[in-house]
């Protein structure tokens, strides 16, 4: 299949390329960008006039809900969710039932995925089986079968003697280490950042000291271990300052922020929206502002969406009921977009948040547009206006604070491993 | 993300009574002069009146509750309301019924309106907002949110003792972190004018930033008693105990408990209220309980024609 990409405006935050040129792909490769190879003859033509054609988003967070939860979503579901988003590669937290915590659980979702014949997955092994933080998994057998990183998606192990042990293991491979920064015995039964909205509305509170100790506790862990660190989802401008430091002190470590904190906080749950019910919690006005200037300036390296699709009725609970998570991968474009406008920057620095810069954490070659590389492409109408609905999204879970909303940035082709596997 | 006030119609006319808080002042005083006019009744030899004749309100308490239960079931019927009393702690949610299922259910049993208790705060909001649009809602306390009627109740007692809220100064005392009267008395109180509200407990039993819903902090019941005519006392509740709130019931009592000495510094005429149950002993002595400046049973006495007044207004409203 040779595809001839006509028109489009080619952004390529990796190369610092933006300009209206034409995009060649033969044989799932970039065989040329500007002018066509010798003799190329396309089987297809896209017009990409007016549209944006960048690379594939790389997603550090999309959970398929499967194995074991498929009442929630499907692999096929949100397989297909995800390059509708413009995603063509992906992490997937290992927090399914039963866990990505043993290879053949690991090589089954590969194998599922790969058939499927859409975004590449990439499974985050659990550090520890069952994720109880007990016993270290088998971390050299769970990496041949596919997992790249290693994380534990709940918050800090309540043994910090496990944690550092698992750091020292995974370091010895060259493993890095993806972990949530909250300390579990200062969560207890919250469900609210602890500020003026959850006092109002009477609910159980999470301090922002939880994610700051979690993060001070890993950062010493890591001067012990010496292991690389992406600290998932911050939340706070206090943890921000805690994560500045360690880089400026030429630590190994990276973090990043999802699409509902980098817009929303507790504000947003208005009168008890279940859909603000998220970990960690929505914070204060002042956190997010922080969040959206940490990314700005780096210390913030990516974006994810942090999809957690949730069937219907687990939503339609008391909010400190109410079952955890946003869908969010349809979102992560458009919602990350906003971010870039509503900071003014020029649209490659802002891509560059869910491409280039989030590939390397998840120590992947994607993320560019380089010719020779896998042609995984994005292509976008960054003026067209969309609606969040549940009809809007092709996720099984509608479940998003921004439903209702309309958000810019429609992706119209999604193009992976030189296939076009998604189109609007 | 909608921010449009629930418990209101597009008239600004009371729907529901889900918070205090957000209540315009007029909402307020109707409540509260519409109770005045059932007092009355209540003094009656025939207590009833045939206002809700007709009228099925179900009490749905997924929490349990003796007194709160008993004086809404007690109005209803004194409206002439037909009312049915469900203890669902022990029913259907121990089946793995959902919340919403379970109101679906009895709103097919054509109820007008629910009377609900939960524990978790936000309950009695996701009822109105999903139940069908002729069904009218009442909060009788949710989580650590509101209990709104409760609220009203104090602040009528409170007009009947000392008649203007612009010249007082108000305590509330206690256990204000896991209190939903505290934060409805709060919203009651500034919303009708009241110029110093003050809370005064234990940094363990107070919620973040309290001082942003307009009140006085103290941690020292001396100091905050200085000038108050109204003290509002809160139930400490037995299960606090168990956590790292407070070291003991006897240190609580010594520090914070309510005796006629530390009564003394407040003002002269200053009156004592209640939510009861209480713990003698605990958050108040007896002696102050039972004392003359205490108000506790009339208290409960005015809970009954409030919370006429608040479901015969809620009837009448359009949806």
């Amino acid at each position: 299949m040779r595809i001839h990409i006509k028109n489009g405006r080619v952004v390529d935050p990796k190369q610092g390329i933006d300009v209206v040129q034409d995009v060649f792909i033969a044989k799932g490769k970039i065989v040329a960008i500007g002018t066509p190879p010798n003799e190329f003859q396309a089987n297809r033509v896209i017009d990409a006039q007016s549209l944006v054609v960048c690379p594939g988003l790389v997603d550090l967070s999309v959970r398929l809900r499967e194995p074991g939860l498929e009442y929630k979503a499907t692999l096929e579901s949100e397989m297909a969710a995800a390059v509708a988003g413009g995603v063509t590669s992906f992490a997937c937290p290992p927090d399914t039932d039963p866990p990505l915590d043993e290879p053949g659980l690991v090589e089954m979702l590969k194998h599922r995925a790969r058939n499927l014949n859409q975004a590449h997955v990439y499974p985050v092994g659990a550090l520890t089986q069952g994720l109880k933080g007990e016993r270290l998994t088998e971390m050299a057998e769970l990496s041949d079968a596919g997992c790249v990183v290693f994380g534990q998606p709940d918050g800090l192990l309540s043994n910090l003697r496990v944690l550092m042990q698992a750091m020292h293991y995974a370091s010895t491979f060259g493993f890095s280490v993806w972990l949530r920064p909250q300390e579990i015995s200062l969560t207890h039964h919250g469900v609210a950042h602890d500020g003026e909205v959850a006092t109002r509305l009477g609910l159980p509170t999470i301090p922002v000291c939880a994610e700051t100790i979690a993060i001070s506790n890993i950062i010493l862990l890591m001067k012990e271990t010496g292991v690389k660190v992406h600290l998932c989802r911050i939340s706070s401008a206090e943890g921000l300052v805690l994560i500045r430091e360690a880089k400026q002190q030429g630590l190994p470590v990276t973090c990043d922020v999802t699409i509902n904190h980098l817009h929303l906080s507790d504000m947003d749950i208005g009168f008890f929206d279940s859909n603000c019910h998220l970990m960690p919690p929505l914070r204060g006005f002042s956190d997010r502002n922080a969040l959206r200037q940490g990314l700005l300036d780096g210390t913030i390296d990516a974006v994810c969406s942090d999809h957690a699709p949730v069937d219907e009725d687990a939503k339609l609970l008391p909010f400190g009921q109410a079952e955890i998570g946003a869908t969010g991968v349809e979102l992560l474009l458009s919602l990350t977009l906003k971010w870039g406008a509503e900071m003014r920057l020029p649209l490659s620095k802002t891509l560059r948040k869910i491409t280039c810069d989030s590939a390397p954490i998840l120590g992947i070659d994607a993320g560019h547009l380089s010719v020779g590389s896998a042609a995984d492409l994005c292509v976008f109408d960054p003026e067209e206006y969309w609606r969040v609905s549940s009809n809007s999204i092709l996720s099984q879970g509608k479940n998003t604070p921004f439903l209702g909303m309309e958000l810019t940035g429609k992706t119209k082709y999604t193009l992976v491993n030189g296939q076009v596997v998604f189109e609007s | 993300m909608n921010s449009k006030n629930p418990q209101l119609n597009e008239n600004g006319a009371l729907k529901h009574l889900l918070t205090t808080e957000g209540l315009p002042i007029s909402v307020l005083l109707h409540i509260l002069d519409t109770a005045e006019s059932f007092v009355g009744v209540t003094e009656r030899d025939v207590k009833k009146i045939p206002l809700l004749r007709g009228k099925s309100i179900f009490n749905l308490f997924f929490e349990p509750s003796t007194r709160t239960r008993t004086t809404f079931e007690i109005a209803a019927k004194r409206l002439s309301a037909d009312v049915i009393n469900l203890n669902i702690a022990a029913s259907s949610e121990s089946k793995g019924e959902t919340l919403l299922d379970t109101v679906n259910n009895l709103s097919a049993m054509n109820a007008d309106m629910f009377v609900v208790r939960h524990s978790q705060s936000g309950a009695a909001h996701l009822i109105a907002k999903h139940a069908r649009s002729d069904i009218r809602v009442i909060n009788a306390g949710d989580g650590s949110h509101a209990h709104p009627t409760q609220a009203l109740l104090d602040m009528f007692t409170i007009r009947r003792y000392k008649r203007d809220f612009h010249n007082l100064r108000v305590a509330i005392i206690g256990d204000i972190l896991h209190s939903r009267v505290a934060r409805s008395e709060i919203h009651a109180l500034t919303t009708l004018g009241v110029p110093e509200v003050r809370v005064i407990a234990p940094k363990t039993l107070l919620p973040k930033m309290v001082e942003r819903l307009g009140v006085h902090v103290y941690h020292s019941l001396e100091k905050g008693l200085k000038d108050i005519d109204v003290l509002m006392m809160l139930r400490l509740q037995n299960e606090r105990m168990t956590g790292a709130n407070l070291p003991s019931f006897e240190e609580y009592f010594k520090y914070y408990g309510l005796t006629p000495e530390k009564l003394s510094l407040a003002r002269k005429d200053a009156i004592v209220m209640h939510p009861g149950p209480m713990n003698r002993g605990v958050e108040i002595d007896s002696a102050v309980a039972d004392g003359k400046q205490s108000v506790i049973l009339p208290q409960v006495t005015f809970g009954i024609a409030v919370r006429m007044a608040v479901m015969s207004i809620l009837a009448g409203s359009q949806t």
